[in-house]
């Protein structure tokens, strides 16, 4: 099934910090929408499958964040835990255009947040 | 014959001239319309004129013969006002030209910031000979200055040409790094390294305030204060397609002027080529795409069929010594594996980025050689997986040569420093080892290294291994993380001797085996950064676990503790009632009293967190800094104020000491406790620092412990006086900031390090003022209210960055 994208206007690439993240609250759920490098975002789902930590508060190194609670690692491209853990965070497709971060709200609402 | 006008003598358009002669010299009949007042040369090669390694004449690539020779009708210095396509004529400033077919071949125009003082003299673009040779001009006066604004291939190539020709450069870039949209972090800092060494001027995350002067230039202002005096302005920061004349006209435009593959517009009539063209959503930068465009539309025009493809591009800098590459997707990610290879002693960077068994991305910097081959791996999606473990090794490697994990080391100058306690450097432990000693113990007697502290232990070592090599064994050390091998001690030692300060430099000089550390290492070098250049690096919160980054304790459901400082567990009536206040406002569900002498308020959500720090903030309260690897509390007891027993004034001692330590990073976190008598009420022996008041004055012992382990202080020194206490305890506090491993408590040190070296080192009244200087200068920076601060500077952050709760379902 191909549900069509619906792209929304989250907020601007600087309003995020280099290798910081920023929440973004949905009817879903919190998402976490991380900045790994200058020119490189990616939307995920805040919440660790571990314990809940919110993983924008982890600290971000190349594409993974670590969870801030118990340093479970993720990869915000697959959402998928690295090393010896598993666990699956959900990823959502977001986008850059002219500095502006374009996040798909059909996604966001066709799947839970966890 | 066919009428072909071509509006704009660029490198493209210049291309297409080239294909229709060698191909089809009679087909048309040619004129050329170019804004600036000359033919077709090569844009690409101002940069050597600019610094003076080639003259203007040197990079015409159409003189006025070919032109000639080939009956090309020239209209140069003459700018095209409008296309008029009902009546199918081009109209230039001095009169109109019929066409049957029409090239736009505009280029770009250079993007002006609109700051204050952008129209002044002396601020130009860098795009044609006029503002080279405005340059030139400038360059000419002696002692003049130059500040690019951009820190871009353009705007580098400007300063390094500015600089040859004696210039003072600064350069002004936005962002975090140095050409950040080609190269990584890594990359950036060695490329401002030498330009850094070449004498230019970088400063990064410059924001641009204003340009002032009278009627020209004379100073650059940034938003934080800094001005610039200056001659000369080039602002290097982008350059815009030029499409007003085509949009004008009714051409399909997005960002540029629309195509197809065959570079044809809206108007089966009119193409266009170069920079002013979009295609697929695509534009265009560089010249290798658009020499591909022209040999299509040439192909075009004469009926034949041929379409234009997208390929990957790479980058160079011209600037002589500063070899760089760049090619394909570097940014990392999922399935995307990062090979990474540096060579500190060659100042060499190479990263490869592989996905599905393809090199996708490389950057490289220093050694480029292997560009091309890398670059055709990428182009052509060859399988790599054969040859993926020696791939970064290039082309002419054979079989399986390891990177050095001690190649950091190796490649220290004899003269650094590697035993901090008695100043020995590296070319007295080689020279040692020359002179025979082959062993740690044998260097410790003769030079005197690693004898003190024994800090440096693991660099000696790796000095004896890089210099005797298999004649000497190094006993294991457990190195950081895994994004090194050096241990922290090493760590530590190299930033201080190699004067390293900031994290790109210490991943680079240091051999890290990743691109941007790990969760284990970010926040101890950030730490070993701001301990031993509290003035030049600036503390990265992105390095920082939660609390510290957030200034409160996260708790496990994801709420924060907040607790305001209470100096030396002393309070008020209205700070409690403010306290209360706060609780009820934020619906605070638990108000506990802590161990520490002071309130905690547990289970305030972020989005609060600001707002109930205001409030605090507002009564005069500060941040307990009850969550950092730092200075925590000092416990005191009443002492003479009300005790029978008491000796002297602890809890006014404790204030004091509260005071001045507050708001100071340490390796682990630091408490301190104030006893005023024996009777020991404020369990003083049992923290990193205790005080025992006496009648003869005051008892400093240190290395206490009550967690995991639990372990009485040590006396450090008998002080007669509160002063003399207290510059003691800086003094230690300072040494241990200095030498302690990230994450060891003050008792764990010490035990490293030992009791005596420590007493031995602060009994030295030199070296005791000069720790509390040091510490001094570091608290102008540090002793400050994160949470005023935050309210200040990151307000926004604690926020969501967009609440799409409220909207409409679909
Ligand atoms: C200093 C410098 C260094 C560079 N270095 C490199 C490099 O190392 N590698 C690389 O790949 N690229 C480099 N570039 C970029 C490269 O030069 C451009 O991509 C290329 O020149 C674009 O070619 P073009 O034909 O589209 O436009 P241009 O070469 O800019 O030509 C457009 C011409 O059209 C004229 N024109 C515009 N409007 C009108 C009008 N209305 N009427 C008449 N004439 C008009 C302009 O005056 C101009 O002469 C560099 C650029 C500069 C400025
Ligand atoms: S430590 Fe001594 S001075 Fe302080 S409260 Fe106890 S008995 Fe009194
Ligand atoms: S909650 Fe994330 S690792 Fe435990």
């Amino acid at each position: 099934m191909n549900t069509p994208m619906s792209w929304i206007d989250i907020g601007h690439i600087d309003d995020i910090p280099l290798r910081g993240s920023r929440v973004v609250k949905t009817r879903a759920g919190c998402l976490a929408v991380f900045r790994t490098t200058e020119a490189q975002v990616f939307a995920v789902g805040n919440t660790c499958p571990h314990k809940g930590g919110p993983l924008s508060e982890g600290i971000v190194h190349g594409t993974s964040v670590t969870c801030p609670l118990h340093n479970m690692i993720f990869d915000l491209e697959t959402g998928q835990a690295q090393g010896m853990d598993t666990g699956q965070i959900p990823t959502y497709p977001i986008r850059i255009e002219a500095g502006r971060l374009l996040l798909d709200a059909a996604s966001v609402s066709s799947r839970s947040a966890a | 014959m066919q009428k072909l006008v071509i509006i704009g003598a660029g490198m493209a358009s210049g291309r297409v001239l080239e294909h229709l002669r060698d191909t089809a010299p009679d087909a048309f009949d040619i004129t050329v319309f170019n804004a600036e007042p000359r033919g077709n040369y090569n844009r690409i090669m101002l940069s050597p004129v600019l610094s003076g390694e080639k003259t203007y004449a040197e990079i015409i690539t159409h003189d006025d013969t070919w032109y000639a020779d080939n009956n090309v009708t020239c209209r140069f210095g003459e700018k095209v006002i409008a296309v008029d396509r009902d009546r199918r004529v081009v109209i230039g400033e001095k009169g109109e030209v019929p066409y049957d077919k029409l090239i736009f071949g505009t280029g770009s125009a250079p993007f002006i910031i609109p700051l204050p003082g952008h129209d002044k003299k002396g601020v130009v673009a860098y795009r044609d000979l006029e503002d080279t040779n405005a340059m030139v001009a400038a360059a000419a006066k002696p002692g003049a200055r130059a500040v690019v604004i951009g820190g871009g291939l353009l705007g580098l190539e400007a300063a390094a040409g500015l600089r040859l020709r004696g210039m003072e450069v600064t350069v002004l870039h936005i962002a975090t790094h140095l050409m950040e949209r080609q190269l990584d972090e890594a990359a950036g800092y060695l490329l401002r390294r030498d330009l850094e060494k070449r004498g230019i001027n970088v400063i990064l995350q410059a924001s641009t305030q204003e340009i002032t002067g009278g009627d020209a230039a004379e100073a650059v202002h940034l938003a934080d204060g800094t001005v610039l005096p200056c001659d000369i302005v080039v602002m290097a920061v982008g350059i815009r397609p030029a499409v007003q004349l085509a949009r004008d006209c009714g051409l399909t435009c997005g960002r540029a002027i629309e195509v197809d593959a065959q570079m044809q517009t809206s108007d089966p009539d009119v193409y266009a080529v170069g920079e002013c063209v979009e295609f697929n959503g695509n534009l265009f930068g560089l010249v290798a795409p658009l020499y591909d465009q022209a040999k299509v539309l040439a192909k075009t025009l004469l009926g034949q069929a041929d379409a234009f493809k997208l390929r990957e591009l790479s980058t160079k800098l011209k600037v002589t010594g500063c070899d760089l590459f760049s090619a394909g997707d570097f940014a990392g990610g999922d399935g995307r594996e990062d090979i990474v290879f540096r060579d500190p002693g060659r100042g060499v960077y190479k990263r490869l980025v592989i996905e599905d068994d393809q090199l996708i991305g490389a950057v490289m910097y220093g050694d480029t050689g292997d560009a091309n081959w890398f670059f055709g791996l990428i182009k052509d999606g060859t399988d790599i997986s054969e040859m993926r473990d020696s791939l970064i090794f290039g082309p002419a490697f054979q079989g399986g040569a390891q990177a050095d994990p001690m190649a950091a080391v190796a490649a220290l100058p004899p003269e650094a420093e590697i035993c901090g306690c008695n100043g020995v450097c590296k070319g007295a432990i080689t020279a040692a080892i020359e002179g025979g000693a082959t062993d740690l113990g044998a260097i410790r007697a003769t030079t005197k290294a690693s004898a003190s502290c024994g800090t440096c232990t693991g660099l000696v070592e790796q000095v004896l291994s890089v210099t005797l090599g298999d004649d000497f064994v190094r006993p294991a050390a457990q190195p950081v993380c895994k994004c090194t091998d050096l241990t922290h001690e090493d760590v530590r030692r190299l930033i201080k001797s190699q004067e390293l300060k900031s994290q790109p430099a210490v991943w680079q000089e240091l051999g890290w085996k990743t691109p941007n550390g790990c969760h284990v290492c970010r926040p101890a070098i950030n730490y070993y950064l701001l301990a031993d250049w509290p003035l030049e690096y600036q503390d990265d919160l992105q390095s920082r676990f939660v609390n510290e980054r957030n200034h409160a304790n996260i708790q496990k459901d994801g709420t924060y503790s907040v607790m305001p400082r209470m100096w030396g567990g002393i309070t008020t009536p209205d700070e409690l009632r403010a306290i209360a206040d706060a609780a009820d406002k934020f619906k605070v569900p638990t108000v506990k009293v802590t161990g520490g002498q002071r309130i905690d308020l547990l289970g305030v959500k972020k989005e609060d967190l600001t707002d109930i720090w205001y409030d605090l903030n507002q009564a005069g309260m500060v941040s307990g800094h009850a969550y950092s690897k730092g200075l925590r509390t000092v416990k005191t007891c009443v002492g003479t104020d009300h005790c029978r027993f008491g000796t002297q004034d602890s809890t006014g001692l404790g204030i004091k000491l509260e005071k001045k330590l507050w708001g100071s990073w340490t390796p682990h976190k630091v408490k301190l406790g104030v006893s005023g008598c024996p009777r020991n009420c404020a369990e003083a022996t049992c923290k990193d620092v205790g005080i025992i008041c006496v009648d003869s004055g005051y008892q400093v012992s240190v290395a206490g412990a009550a967690g995991m382990d639990v372990k009485e202080t040590e006396r450090l020194h008998d002080a007669r006086t509160e002063e003399e206490a207290i510059e003691w305890v800086a003094a230690f506090v300072q040494l241990y900031r200095e030498n302690g491993k990230y994450l060891d408590r003050a008792y764990k040190w010490v035990a490293k390090v030992s009791l005596d070296w420590v007493k031995e080192t602060l009994s030295d009244d030199a070296t005791r003022a000069a720790l509390n200087e040091r510490f001094e200068i570091s608290q102008s920076v540090y002793r400050k209210d994160p949470w005023a601060d935050h309210n200040q500077t990151r307000a926004a952050l604690y926020q969501p960055l967009a609440d799409l709760t409220q909207e409409a379902a679909e």
